[in-house]
């Protein structure tokens, strides 16, 4: 089996440095398979978070070569033989140890969040959605939290705004309840004032580093920031969306 | 070591183990009772097994054929597990999951819907009807998400990435949960009256398997040694379809919703060979040629479902004798064919979480090529041992739900009867645990020298100057497993691997984590060993005490179903020689239920003037 070269940056808070490891490459192998191999024979106590292996709960998220990814789905086939594949933990969280970083925001950010708040069902007990009016709502449900669309954001990463800014994550549940076929509540204002809509300047790197390609921007973000501007902008044309719906 | 007085207390009504499905709609129920609740959880949340699972759940709600009812769900659930399910758990299943799904919806889930707007329904391997309410490949992910973003405005506490090792009880009773954090590997002791398992299964105990490495059979080995009996055991299903090439990814779920959608299973000969395998319990209602399968493909309800959608178990020894008689593809599985059944657009739609992980983890577009695949570790039948009402283990103030605990499905389970389970006895459990802790007289005392022992059993593996390596241990439990206890078992390897289990838990007794005890990767998998061999001798001895083949368990030295054991389950619980089994003998089944269950598919449907 052919050797590679991995550099893994190891530490904790308190500050760190990288490793270098050679290690064997099956075919096939994803860069997460990597990192177990050396845990197993070479640093037992070596940190990252994983648990599906298949990309569908968006734990293993970190920065290989630079480029937010999932190391499960990370096949090593797409790196040169002899290039060093760099391993490092994500940079908009705050480092708890090697390849792990503490979310804990996240979570408080989706607290914040007012609830699904559902209209009454109909008469036969039922609720009724058309699939064509849950296709984008099921686009945004694809969500697998993996947040790197956070780590990559420019407003959290470069410019420290978690005291203003939500991130993409959190925009795009946002629109998932805003386009919601059944719900009723009105988010519009907290999403201006409290979630800061108004500070993404559309760079579309969310977008691009999306595992389940959600359409974050063009999609989710875009058309929340134009709900935004009729609500406070255009009155008229927000009365007439309440009286004739959203194609108004 | 850390003191007692160093020890983080928390202190709850109910503490629900695991934030999976079956947890969050456990600790939901228990906190809308007014109970202080607490969730303690391996992970973030979110990121629990349920995540992971793709075809759907199944609730008769009649929306794609309105001749489902509760009955049918009943029947196709005990025929499924070959009749030694506990009947009152299916009957308690199949008519509270339609309201369950009604009840997710008003949460905010999003499922796939019918024309008519309502949740649409898939067919699923066993289901006699399209009962499945589903959201593409990717079900459930949408439930866990519901419950996740419900629960959290319900009040109650979620202590994320934190492991329960033990209870500690009084006299007898549940007392409390002590755990430690991964993070900075700090002890902390969780108070409680009352506490829910919901952890899962332990199919990391084998190689190949479907399951993530938070199946680790943690609430097996917390019962276990808390007194409780667990049953079933010798029940593991194995998946018939997960990857099987490259390596690293073998065992990855391939859902049964691509066989539901008209997936068909191919030989190395381009024989569909699934028509071979159909036993005569199901000929009836299986059709017998390509043709009447192709006609049920297109919707034809005159004709009968195809045999690719045979129960599990006989999909995946079906296969399993494929490959051994020289018939298998090159990576030693079989072809699973939709590329030729489907049109591109479609697949991509239904399926597109399989389309996503084929093409990006073994470069195989499905919308153009057979898929490889192959039987995988799947899931526990058996577990906890429970009140068929309440959910209470043997254990006063125990409760299990979800795949922890035992009793729903009997020897087999059908594809999305798990996800139904979750919020079946998610609920359920949630409820027993609420109205133990209001009939308790007095709150039980968590004394001292139990918590002094466990956290020095912990420490122990750090505080070694030299020992065993955690992760080599695993991987050989691993092989262990795979080589000795797999899909066809008999007597001598049975016995082999109950040695191999001594030898590993003697190298188990002396493992050593290097490091600190700050998020240490090597600590942790050393701490998750004890339940893996717990487990692994709990499927292990009841697997020898079951002398015939049933479902997930077939034995070659007794072949077929014997009537004898269809009377009796199988129970192991800690004795003071070590792990001891019982025959339990089975109660008769209710009049009504025997009744439904044996009568014709014609005589339960709904009928429409």
């Amino acid at each position: 089996m052919p050797e590679r070269r991995f550099r893994v940056w190891r530490g904790d808070a308190r500050g760190g440095d990288f490793a270098d490891y050679t290690v064997e490459v099956d075919p096939g192998m994803v860069v997460l398979d990597v990192l177990h191999r050396i845990q197993a024979r070479q640093a037992n106590d070596l940190s990252v978070r994983w648990n599906c292996k298949a990309g569908k709960c968006g734990s293993c998220s970190m920065e290989i070569n630079g480029r937010p990814r999932l190391a499960c789905m990370s096949r090593m086939n797409q790196y040169a033989p002899d290039e060093t594949v760099t391993i490092q933990p994500l940079k908009t969280f705050p480092i708890i140890k090697d390849l792990v970083t503490d979310v804990s925001w996240n979570f408080e950010q989706n607290r914040r969040i007012a609830p699904f708040k559902p209209a009454p069902r109909g008469k036969d007990g039922q609720y009724r959605m058309m699939q064509k009016d849950v296709d984008r709502v099921q686009e945004f449900r694809k969500c697998i939290e993996c947040f790197l669309c956070q780590d990559v954001c420019h407003v959290l990463r470069e410019r420290h705004r978690k005291d203003a800014f939500v991130g993409p994550r959190f925009l795009i549940r946002l629109a998932s309840l805003e386009m919601h076929p059944l719900d009723t509540a009105d988010r519009i204002p907290a999403i201006r004032d409290e979630f800061g809509s108004g500070l993404c300047n559309i760079t579309r790197c969310c977008t691009e580093v999306c595992p389940e390609s959600i359409g974050i921007t063009d999609n989710g973000i875009i058309p929340l920031k134009e709900r935004v501007v009729d609500r406070f902008y255009d009155p008229l044309r927000w009365v007439a969306r309440k009286l004739f719906g959203s194609g108004a | 070591m850390a003191s007692l007085s160093d020890i983080q207390t928390f202190e709850h009504d109910v503490l629900v183990i695991g934030a999976g499905g079956a947890g969050l709609r456990a600790a939901i129920e228990s906190s809308a009772q007014g109970l202080s609740t607490g969730v303690v959880c391996k992970s973030l949340l979110g990121k629990a097994h349920t995540v992971m699972a793709e075809g759907g759940l199944a609730a008769a709600l009649g929306n794609v054929d309105s001749r489902d009812n509760w009955k049918i769900h009943f029947r196709d659930t005990m025929r499924g597990g070959k009749f030694l399910n506990q009947w009152r758990m299916a009957e308690l299943h199949a008519k509270q999951a339609p309201d369950r799904v009604r009840e997710l919806e008003e949460w905010g889930a999003v499922f796939d819907r019918t024309k008519d707007g309502l949740i649409s329904q898939r067919n699923f391997g066993g289901h006699r009807y399209p009962r499945l309410a589903h959201v593409g490949d990717r079900t459930g992910l949408e439930i866990i998400r519901t419950l996740q973003d419900y629960g959290i405005h319900r009040g109650f506490q979620i202590y994320m990435e934190c492991t329960a090792l033990e209870l500690v009880l009084d006299d007898g009773r549940v007392a409390g949960v002590v755990g430690y954090w991964r993070e900075t590997g700090r002890f902390v002791l969780f108070k409680a009256k009352a506490v829910v398992l919901a952890t899962g299964g332990g199919g990391r105990a084998w190689r190949v398997t479907s399951n993530s490495w938070e199946y680790s059979g943690d609430g097996y080995g917390i019962a276990y040694e808390a007194g409780a009996d667990l049953m079933d055991m010798e029940f593991t299903q194995f998946h018939p379809t997960g990857m099987v090439w490259p390596p690293s990814i073998r065992g990855i779920l391939v859902t049964e919703g691509v066989r539901g959608d008209g997936g068909i299973l191919l030989n190395n000969k381009r024989e569909r060979f699934m028509f071979n395998y159909i036993p005569p319990k199901f000929a009836a209602e299986t059709a017998d040629t390509e043709e009447e399968a192709n006609r049920w493909l297109k919707g034809d309800k005159s004709a009968r479902r195809p045999p690719e959608l045979l129960t599990r178990d006989e999909v995946a020894r079906a296969i399993t004798r494929e490959v051994n008689e020289g018939r298998g593809s090159p990576h030693g599985g079989v072809f699973l064919d939709i590329a030729s059944r489907q049109p591109a657009d479609l697949i991509k739609r239904k399926l597109p979480s399989m389309y996503h992980q084929f093409k990006e983890l073994a470069e195989v577009d499905i919308t153009r090529e057979a898929m490889e695949v192959g039987p995988t570790l799947h899931y526990f039948m058996g577990g906890v041992r429970v009140d068929h009402d309440t959910q209470m283990s043997t254990v006063p103030g125990l409760f299990a739900a979800g795949e922890c605990a035992a009793g729903l499905h009997g020897a087999n389970r059908l594809g999305g009867n798990s996800l139904s389970d979750l919020i079946v006895f998610g609920r359920l459990a949630g409820v027993g645990a609420a109205d133990y802790v209001r009939r308790l007289a007095a709150a039980p005392r968590a004394h001292d020298e139990k918590i002094t022992a466990v956290v020095r059993r912990a420490t122990e593996i750090l505080n070694r100057e030299s020992g065993t390596n955690p992760f080599l241990i695993q991987e050989d439990l691993q092989g262990v497993m795979g080589r000795y206890v797999g899909i066809v078992r008999t007597e001598g390897e049975l016995q082999a691997a109950l040695g191999e289990l001594e030898r590993l838990k003697a190298e188990t007794a002396r493992v050593k984590a290097q490091g600190t005890s700050q998020y240490n990767a090597g600590w942790h998998q050393a701490l998750d060993l004890r339940s893996l061999l717990i487990t692994s001798e709990a499927v292990t001895r009841a697997a020898l005490v079951r002398q015939e083949s049933r479902g997930a368990h077939t034995r070659t030295d007794f072949p077929g179903e014997r009537d004898e054991w269809l009377k009796v389950n199988v129970a192991v619980r800690k004795a003071p020689g070590g792990m001891q089994t019982e025959v339990l003998r089975r109660p008769e089944p209710p009049k009504e239920l025997a009744e439904i269950a044996f009568a014709t598919i014609e005589a339960l449907e709904v009928k429409h003037a």
